[in-house]
């Protein structure tokens, strides 16, 4: 009995719950208005979206309008509402208008910020990528011992990043770490890797890319060995070398995981906070601090913690984070991605 | 899984590239996909072997540091007096066992709440198709690309006068802001992987769509709650912004921002330090290594096939 009136409601696309009720069944004698109709149908499905509907309404929904707000004002430690004690003192703060957008667009600092930001991001994504791609397809073949090298390479992803983090911290020690012990060991003089800008940008994306990887290349892997062999061996077929086959099949073959895991991680990466937080504090100097950092120190490293102009600094990069995901959609579509 | 093909037995010597370009192939041996030079051979291997290496040295050095004695934290060579000390000052002398008490509770409390309150959504996202789904669809992709730094200052503001700074409930709170969007959208990729059929059946035997859920979807997709479960439980477990800026005191931190006090501008405290990265680690990839090869397809699944 399923599959008789499963015919026919499987049509009505992707067997929504709709399909029931305009489907061959339907009584269309008698329909009511198609207000009534809609929640007739619809309620359902918005029962069900309910309780996350609230949830993000609540808690995400409304500090995200109170963060908002909040950069608009000057608040910060001093005037904003708190209690000392048994002591309640209102806040009083003031709405100020854009005066910290101003004042945020007009100094170096925040264009400083950004462009380490962007080149972080690219760094950390371009490489992390490649290294998953590569690994990824070097995987993908016959190799002895692939579950071992599979496992290990995951590995990283297995482990809380911030636990990580200190695992490397303790290999750039500068005096005794492991790293400058074996370039002493070669004749070479030790690197100062979190002491000296430059080095310490080295480092925070090694580590990022370090902890990236895995990801990526499970990623790829499983879009790798979702395209059929037949093409792969069609394309042999017809001459294609190796180099060719990637270039021609694998490359297309994985377009679609590769796209989403590139817009993932550029978006992850561009607010990696542990990594460079636990790192280096974003020294030295502020020479590792990207935005999302920065913007923490604002509100919870300075004195007086300046919450105002920390989301004012929210609202930029999620404005900037906004922006990128659009073009990064729009140009996907122009080449004809579903997604 | 692979879709190599099986090569010829005989053919064991690689074919130059050349050769199956020009001779059509037809005449000798095709050469497998699997087979390859000995030297290329040797190459995959040296690149996989450096790159495993590459990968497992960092936490394999955190291991071996961990079992030797404070002075020698920094000696290059493996554990020369093996010793548990570090294990034992950790766990004894200070509040590691109340920081990992409070991370295992808000991370449960959360993992729970995120997976209880988005199981319904990511089913409705995945089967209806209703007015105001392609709003809530990207409400739920937006707010996961959300810094943590726009919400962090009105939560911080809002816990401070809830009174409910240094609380778990207010950690929890927060980080149900991170777990209820993802494992929405995670539930979704996994709905979408059980045949549409099988509602279709629950209908016609009188059901409706809560019962076909509950009672038919809802077993099916197991093993898809749990993966999402295990991976907000993994995501929390590792959360250090809210954690750092909302827990202050030692009893209160949570193992985020606990290992950072063994660590710092003021004590060097190198020891402990490995010892209780060790032991937050292990849970994690306990519990990740449950989840991992799930993980993947679900957060993809849900993006590539909306």
């Amino acid at each position: 009995m399923a599959v008789e009136t499963g015919r026919s409601v499987a049509p009505a696309a992707g067997g929504d719950a709709r399909g029931r009720g305009r489907g061959t069944g339907g009584a269309p004698g008698k329909t009511p208005g198609p207000l009534r109709r809609a929640l007739a149908t619809h309620w359902y499905a918005w029962a069900m979206v309910a309780p996350v509907v609230t949830v993000i309404g609540v808690i995400i929904g409304y500090p995200l309008v109170r963060g908002i707000y909040l950069s608009l004002t000057d608040a910060d430690e001093a005037n904003v509402a708190r209690t000392i004690g048994v002591n309640e003192i209102d806040a009083t703060y003031e709405f100020v208008g854009l005066d910290n957008y101003q004042a945020i667009l007009t100094d170096g600092v925040f264009w400083d910020r950004l462009g380490w930001t962007v080149l972080w991001t690219v760094g950390c994504v371009s490489i992390t990528f490649l290294l998953g791609l590569v690994l990824a397809s070097m995987l993908n073949r016959k190799v002895r011992g692939r579950t071992v090298y599979r496992m290990a390479l995951i590995l990283p992803w297995g482990i809380p990043a911030f636990v990580s983090v200190f695992a490397w911290r303790m290999l750039y020690n500068e005096k005794n770490g492991i790293l400058n012990q074996l370039l002493a060991g070669g004749g070479i003089d030790g690197i100062p890797w979190l002491g000296d800008p430059t080095w310490a940008k080295i480092s925070v994306i090694a580590v990022n890319v370090w902890l990236g990887v895995p990801f990526m290349l499970v990623a790829m892997l499983g879009a790798m060995q979702g395209i059929p062999g037949e093409l792969l061996e069609a394309a042999e077929m017809d001459g294609a070398n190796a180099w060719q086959r990637f270039r021609n099949v694998v490359l297309p073959g994985i377009r679609s995981v590769s796209s989403t895991v590139i817009l993932l991680s550029t978006i992850w990466t561009f607010n990696m906070f542990p990594v460079i937080f636990l790192l280096t504090r974003g020294g030295p100097g502020d020479s590792t601090e990207i935005l999302v950092t920065y913007a923490y120190r604002l509100s919870f490293l300075v004195s007086p913690r300046d919450f105002a102009s920390s989301a004012a600094w929210g609202v930029l990069i999620l404005l900037l984070l906004s922006a990128f995901a659009v073009v990064y959609r729009r140009s996907l579509r122009k080449q004809g991605e579903v997604w | 899984m692979t879709g190599t093909t099986t090569p010829d037995p005989a053919t064991t010597a690689p074919v130059p590239a050349a050769a199956v370009r020009g001779g059509n192939g037809r005449t000798g041996r095709v050469r497998g996909r699997g087979e390859r030079g000995p030297l290329a051979s040797a190459g995959l291997h040296a690149g996989l072997l450096l790159a495993a290496v590459t990968a497992v040295f960092p936490p394999l050095w955190l291991l071996v540091t961990s079992f030797k004695p404070k002075s020698d934290a920094f000696t290059t060579s493996l554990v020369e007096n093996f010793t548990f000390a570090n294990y034992d000052h950790v766990l004894n002398d200070t509040h590691f066992l109340t920081w990992f008490g409070n991370s295992v509770l808000i991370v449960l409390v959360t993992t729970f709440l995120g997976v209880f309150i988005s199981a319904t959504t990511g089913y409705a996202v995945s089967r209806f198709r209703f007015p105001g789904m392609r709003p809530l669809m990207w409400t739920l992709l937006i707010t996961q690309m959300f810094p943590m730094a726009i919400l962090i200052v009105p939560l911080y503001n809002l816990m401070a006068q809830l009174g409910l700074l240094n609380q778990p409930v207010g950690l929890i709170i927060t980080y149900l802001t991170i777990a209820v969007p993802f494992c929405a959208w995670m539930m979704k990729g996994f709905f979408d992987t059980i045949p549409v059929a099988i509602d279709e059946s629950g209908r016609v035997d009188g059901l409706n769509p809560f019962g076909t859920f509950w009672r038919l979807i809802l077993p099916l997709a197991k093993p898809g709650i749990a993966v999402t479960g295990f991976y907000s439980f993994v995501t929390a477990w590792a959360e250090v912004a809210y954690a750092s800026a909302f827990m202050t005191g030692e009893e209160n931190l949570t193992l985020a921002g606990g290992l950072q006090t063994f660590v710092n501008q003021y004590t060097n405290d190198w020891g402990s330090m490995t010892a209780a990265a060790v032991i937050i680690a292990v849970p994690a990839m306990i519990v990740f290594g449950f989840a991992q090869r799930h993980l993947v397809a679900g957060l993809t699944a849900g993006a590539t096939k909306s």
